[in-house]
């Protein structure tokens, strides 16, 4: 089973670096927003299964905290993107 | 595989790093420093460290790269390029910053394997914070909480008061004012609308 865990983690790895090249290439302000997120997205599955992996299963309540902060970020960037202000 | 993932982090890691000093474009440079703290926070999980790497995600991932993203509402978003840059790097710094890189490496050599229990850092006082003696003192069964909490105790408890001062003073801060003159309308929000001076203050 551990090696299920491990080869998902180098899966994410591998995506990881598109996600990566996405948001340093990406021509539109989108293509990075999309890019930054997704590699959140990609981190909140890593710490989870990195928790799996390592035998130690409470990282999920970390994986839930990343997902927080993604959401946070993403929110504010966003509010940025569309009002060029974040005091509202 | 756990290595080969710690390696793959870790080159993920530096092609962020030198994405970020190769791009002009700074909004897409600050949404990458944000990815590279989710890099370095995952790097910290993958080495147990979880306090480390909550730390990292919340102030690097979360409150820089929002505080980033403020400090260029009031900047654009392109770094100008001068022409001294075009021409190539500056052969004396460059050649310096890889001399003291070359030689931080070399340092490296000498460092005990990576969780090495008869590392020199392991046999001074944190013996004597994991044995039952330090049990039975603090009753704290994490050694963790125990030096943070009993050993460090001072240490811990003006951390806490300088946080709770500074929380107290944000609150004191930003907080709304209460006037007349506040309904602004919605509309005046528009893309791309320059921050109301005086306004963005309050």
């Amino acid at each position: 089973m551990i090696h299920v865990y491990g080869a998902a983690l180098l899966a994410l790895l591998v995506s990881m670096f598109l996600f990566l090249g996405r948001a340093a290439l990406g021509p539109t302000v989108y293509d990075r927003l999309l890019a930054t997120n997704a590699f959140g997205t990609k981190t909140v599955i890593f710490v989870a299964l990195l928790g799996f992996f390592a035998g130690r299963p409470e990282f999920l309540d970390m994986a839930l905290v990343y997902a927080l902060i993604n959401f946070v970020t993403t929110v504010a960037v966003l509010k940025l993107v569309q009002e060029a202000r974040l005091d509202r | 595989m756990s290595q080969l993932i710690v390696y793959g982090l870790l080159l993920l890691c530096l092609l962020t790093a030198v994405a970020i000093v190769r791009l002009r474009n700074l909004f897409a440079a600050v949404i990458l420093m944000g990815i590279y703290s989710l890099v370095m926070a995952m790097i910290w999980t993958a080495m147990q460290a979880l306090d480390v790497a909550f730390t990292e995600a919340a102030v690097g991932a979360g409150i820089s790269t929002i505080l980033m993203i403020g400090a260029l509402v009031h900047t654009g978003s392109k770094e100008k390029v001068r022409e001294k840059e075009r021409r190539g790097p500056h052969w004396p710094s460059f050649i310096t910053v890889v001399l003291t890189g070359a030689l931080l490496i070399y340092g490296t050599f000498d460092m005990p394997a990576l969780g090495d229990p008869n590392a020199r850092v392991h046999q001074g006082v944190a013996a004597y914070y994991k044995s039952q003696e330090s049990q039975h003192r603090t009753h704290a069964p994490n050694t963790v909480t125990a030096v943070l909490a009993s050993y460090r105790g001072f240490d811990t408890m003006f951390e806490t008061a300088v946080i709770f001062v500074a929380g107290a003073g944000m609150i004191l801060l930003l907080r709304r004012e209460e006037t007349d003159d506040d309904e602004t309308p919605d509309d005046e929000a528009l893309a791309g609308a320059p921050p109301v001076e005086g306004e963005a203050a309050a």
